[in-house]
């Protein structure tokens, strides 16, 4: 990485002191409300906006400067921004000497990524992307924010480690109210990948390619640990495809839901021989389970979520287990006595306290301390207050490191065939699969149904008009939904929110993945609208 | 670091120093000094409409009344909070509002919980001298989530300002004038037909019982509920909020100005989204499928079928041929115990998240 972490650098209170927002590929009002809020707050205080986004979202309507850029340009976009720092001699060269390496290489790179060349890509004028570097670059504090919009492609990674660029080359990071803020998406996805669940690594980031992390734990849980490298989830489907994998135990997720081409994925998941689903509703992906364990809510278990912001904060137990449900830290403790391998503890904090004792990030942070409010790891004992933003002074890998990343188009674009680009996303009235807000009546009552945002001149074009039934298909199947006609998304894009079984938006997005993350490219496909006749 | 000046002033015969540009309200409290408000949320802009945060300030000789949310604590600004004079005035303004807000607590929702209520009973105010029987009532909306009574409204205007200035939505504004004011849409249309997210931000910060949480109408009141602070288990915001409970039930959820890291605010999904909870249809019994058919099990049976299977899996085809998905919607000690489970017990390091988002 280029910083050496991949969480937010500064804390959602750092928000409204923010001089300068250049939000890309990411909508807070929607998906992140309560940052929303907080950026509301900064620009209310006169906040500069500058919004990168296909679609043209609250935050665009309020921008200084709105970039339509077209999904999957977004490198052109970035790179060209750096182009126009270093030709105006706007970099911070004092921090680019003192604090980072590979300028030179990252110069000699953008140089002929001119903002005219970049045009021709993203569809945003030249003139635009010049006056986004100079905003940027000259702003006193500057912060870089970005959600699936910038990770959910083939080029995931590269993309941040673009942005990351950018905060480089100006010195716009490791202060208050400036950085680079990936916010998360579900809740506590910080504190799935904080905890470890990811085949290369422990919880804590204690990576299983160093042998004393292996041989740490091995101590620790008493146990022989295997060397072989762990598959990840898109490899796991692809060894389900070949016939080469036999039992899966899914908890608290719906893949058939979540995962592009769901046709695939129902394929892959029929293989096994055995399919264990813990959950608190039957998900798509429950049907086809030989076995279902039902979990208890958030409600009824004790335990932490990590927010966005690196914050471990309190869950509590509300009420008692509705019917003869169990939380999911018990199951998998009853689960594991029965195969031979003792998980005995009386409470998650229990559970809680061994996590601290294992990883240095979490070391000083226990159920007493955070009673009334959580803690930012990194927090290395008990008497450290947190970390409110991250790499003050150094960076966790030392110096920061430039990138040189050229442009790799997505893994599908759009063809005579199918010949609009559909990008996908989320909605303030609901959550993931929407299992959860689809059986709220308050939400509902707002939206209960998909569509697709279609732009104006695309919809004349295709004889369709505002709250028509269409049908939308790609190369992986199709999905019967209403248009919504408007301008909000440019010519030759689609969007659909990915909340809807009945019309699972990832029938048609394609199993493509990003090289580093394995993060699937849910925002860019190729699609065609046509009209059910 | 920018330095602050700071300001000295006495409140009540105690020297309070604050930070300059902190109003006499803010200093007050600082030190603990209680000044009873209505129209006052610090989510906001002082607004000053209601009047019962008075206090009597000392100018020379003599001394004024003033409100104490939007006026700047000042250098030697001399100030009493409990003055017979401020005593008596502030019992004449909750008089004049209680002369036109209905009496009906005892079916109130926000009964225990309502401000106007307290000072009402902290002041001794029984009659009023001006009461004038309130028109309106509950209103028609079809909206599921906000129930308004316009009978209620003591126009402190919070609702319309945490809307235009919190959530910059401006669905709602003061409509009519003089004694005809109300708040509400415009031309009194549903919620539903406005810009209006449902976030429930106005039900928040309504200090009386004219915005309640329409889904727990009837479902207990303040001082029923348990309320459990945790954590919003929607978004990654990770908001801090109250699960509010009555028997096994969670009637609602709040919470409070001053919490990390949204002061008070919550969304829709996290205020209103809770109902998924006590839903019919969730998972009540393990199911084990049978020709095709799931058919309910005991723990023991589910249990002990899935370590049969998972171990003669491993044996026969090795344990990398097993994997195990995790999920963002669980706890972090939930996590850690899969990913222990995945390489101690089963013995792979075949563990993932499927959103990776
Ligand atoms: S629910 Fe939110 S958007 Fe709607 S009127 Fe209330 S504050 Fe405004
Ligand atoms: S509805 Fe409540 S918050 Fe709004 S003006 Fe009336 S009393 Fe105040
Ligand atoms: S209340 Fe809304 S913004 Fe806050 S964590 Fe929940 S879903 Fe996210
Ligand atoms: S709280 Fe000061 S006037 Fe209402």
């Amino acid at each position: 990485m280029s910083f050496g972490s991949g969480s937010m650098t500064n804390s959602i209170s750092e928000i409204k002191d923010c001089k300068l927002i250049f939000l890309i590929g990411g909508n807070p009002t929607e998906a992140h409300p309560i940052v929303g809020l907080e950026m509301k707050k900064a620009l209310r205080k006169g906040c500069t906006f500058i919004v990168a986004d296909p679609r043209k979202i609250w935050f665009a309507q309020h921008s200084k400067l709105y970039l339509p850029v077209r999904p999957g340009t977004d490198n052109w976009l970035l790179n060209s921004i750096a182009h126009v720092i270093i030709a105006e001699g706007l970099e911070n060269k004092e921090f680019i000497k003192t604090r980072t390496e590979g300028f030179e290489e990252l110069k000699a790179f953008v140089k002929d990524i001119t903002p005219e060349k970049a045009s021709e890509f993203t569809g945003i004028p030249a003139e635009d992307i010049r006056q986004a570097a100079r905003l940027y670059a000259k702003s006193e504090k500057s912060a870089i924010f970005y959600t699936l919009g910038i990770t959910e492609h083939t080029c995931g990674t590269d993309n941040v480690r673009t942005i990351a660029n950018l905060a480089l080359l100006t010195g716009h990071i490791g202060k208050s109210s400036t950085g680079v803020n990936p916010i998360r998406g579900q809740n506590n996805v910080q504190g799935a990948t904080d905890m470890g669940c990811l085949p290369d690594r422990m919880h804590g980031y204690q990576y299983l390619s160093d042998a004393a992390v292996v041989e740490k734990f091995e101590k620790a849980w008493d146990v022989k640990l295997s060397r072989t490298q762990g598959a990840t989830s898109p490899t796991m489907f692809e060894r389900m495809d070949k016939g080469q994998f036999k039992a899966l135990y899914v908890i608290g997720e719906d893949p058939v839901m979540s995962e592009p081409n769901q046709d695939y994925t129902i394929k892959g998941l029929k293989t096994l021989e055995f399919l264990v689903v813990q959950d608190i509703f039957m998900s798509e992906t429950a049907k086809y389970a030989d076995v279902i364990l039902p979990a208890t809510s958030f409600s009824e278990k004790d335990g932490t979520f990590t927010n966005t912001e690196r914050r471990v904060q309190r869950v509590r137990k509300a009420i008692n287990p509705i019917g003869n449900t169990k939380p999911d830290w018990q199951i998998i403790c009853e689960l594991s006595n029965r195969m031979g391998y003792k998980m005995d503890y009386p409470s998650p904090k229990e559970v809680w306290d061994e996590i601290a004792s294992l990883a240095p990030l979490f070391a000083g942070i226990n159920y007493a301390r955070i009673e009334s409010n959580g803690i930012q790891w990194p927090c290395p004992d008990t008497k450290h207050p947190g970390t409110k933003f991250l790499h003050e002074g150094k960076f966790t890998r030392g110096l920061g490191k430039f990138f040189v990343l050229p442009y790799r188009a997505p893994a599908e674009s759009p063809d005579k065939q199918y010949p609009l680009l559909l990008t996908t996303g989320r909605t303030l009235y609901h959550y993931g699969a929407g299992t959860m807000t689809r059986r709220s009546a308050g939400i509902i009552h707002k939206t209960n149904d998909c569509f697709v945002e279609v732009n104006q001149q695309d919809a004349q074009e295709l004889g369709i008009f505002d709250g028509e039934m269409v049908r939308v298909a790609s190369r992986r199947g199709e999905i019967t939904t209403r248009a919504e006609v408007s301008d909000k998304v440019k010519k030759g894009i689609i969007w659909i929110p990915m909340h809807f079984v009945e019309a699972a938006v990832n029938k048609l997005t394609k199993d493509a993945y990003d090289n580093i993350t394995q993060t699937a490219e849910y925002k860019v496909c190729g699609a065609k609208i046509e009209k059910i006749i | 670091m920018v330095m602050i000046p700071k300001v000295k002033l006495n409140i009540d015969g105690k020297t309070v120093e604050v930070n300059k540009g902190k109003t006499v309200l803010q200093a007050a409290n600082s030190v603990g000094i209680r000044i009873p408000t209505l129209c006052h949320d610090p989510r906001l802009e002082p607004f000053a409409a209601c009047r019962v945060c008075m206090i009597e300030i000392e100018r020379g000789k003599s001394s004024a009344l003033i409100t104490s949310c939007n006026t700047e604590a000042t250098d030697g600004m001399v100030i009493r909070t409990d003055s017979e004079k401020v005593l008596k005035t502030r019992k004449m303004v909750l008089e004049l509002i209680l002369s036109d807000h209905p009496r009906d607590c005892m079916t109130c929702d926000k009964c225990g919980a309502c401000k106007l209520q307290d000072l009402a009973y902290e002041y001794g105010v029984r009659e009023s001298r001006f009461f004038e029987s309130p028109g309106g009532g509950i209103e028609e909306d079809r909206n599921p989530v906000i129930q308004k009574d316009k009978s209620k409204c003591i126009l402190c205007g919070r609702c319309i300002r945490i809307c235009a200035e919190v959530q910059q939505d401006y669905a709602i504004d003061f409509k009519n004038r003089g004694f005809e004011t109300e708040t509400g849409t415009p031309f009194g249309k549903s919620l539903l037909d406005t810009t209006c997210v449902l976030c429930g931000q106005c039900v928040s910060t309504c200090p009386v019982g004219s915005l309640v949480e329409k889904q727990a109408v009837g479902k207990g009141r303040d001082w029923e509920f348990k309320q459990v602070k945790t954590t919003c288990a929607y978004c990654g915001v990770g908001c801090t909020m109250y699960l509010n409970v009555k028997g096994n039930q969670v009637v609602k959820v709040t919470s409070k100005t001053g919490s990390i890291p949204n002061d008070g605010n919550l969304c829709v999904k996290g205020r209103f989204g809770y109902d998924f909870i006590h839903h019919p249809d969730r998972l009540k019994n393990p199911l084990i499928k049978k020709n095709g058919k799931f058919e309910d099990a005991t723990w023991d049976e589910a249990l002990n079928l899935v370590a049969l299977k998972l171990g003669e899996i491993k044996a026969k085809y090795g344990a990398d041929n097993i994997g195990v998905f995790s999920s963002s919607r669980c706890t972090n000690e939930e996590n850690y115990l899969a990913m222990k489970f995945a390489r101690a017990a089963i013995g792979t390091n075949n563990v993932d998240q499927c959103a990776r988002t």
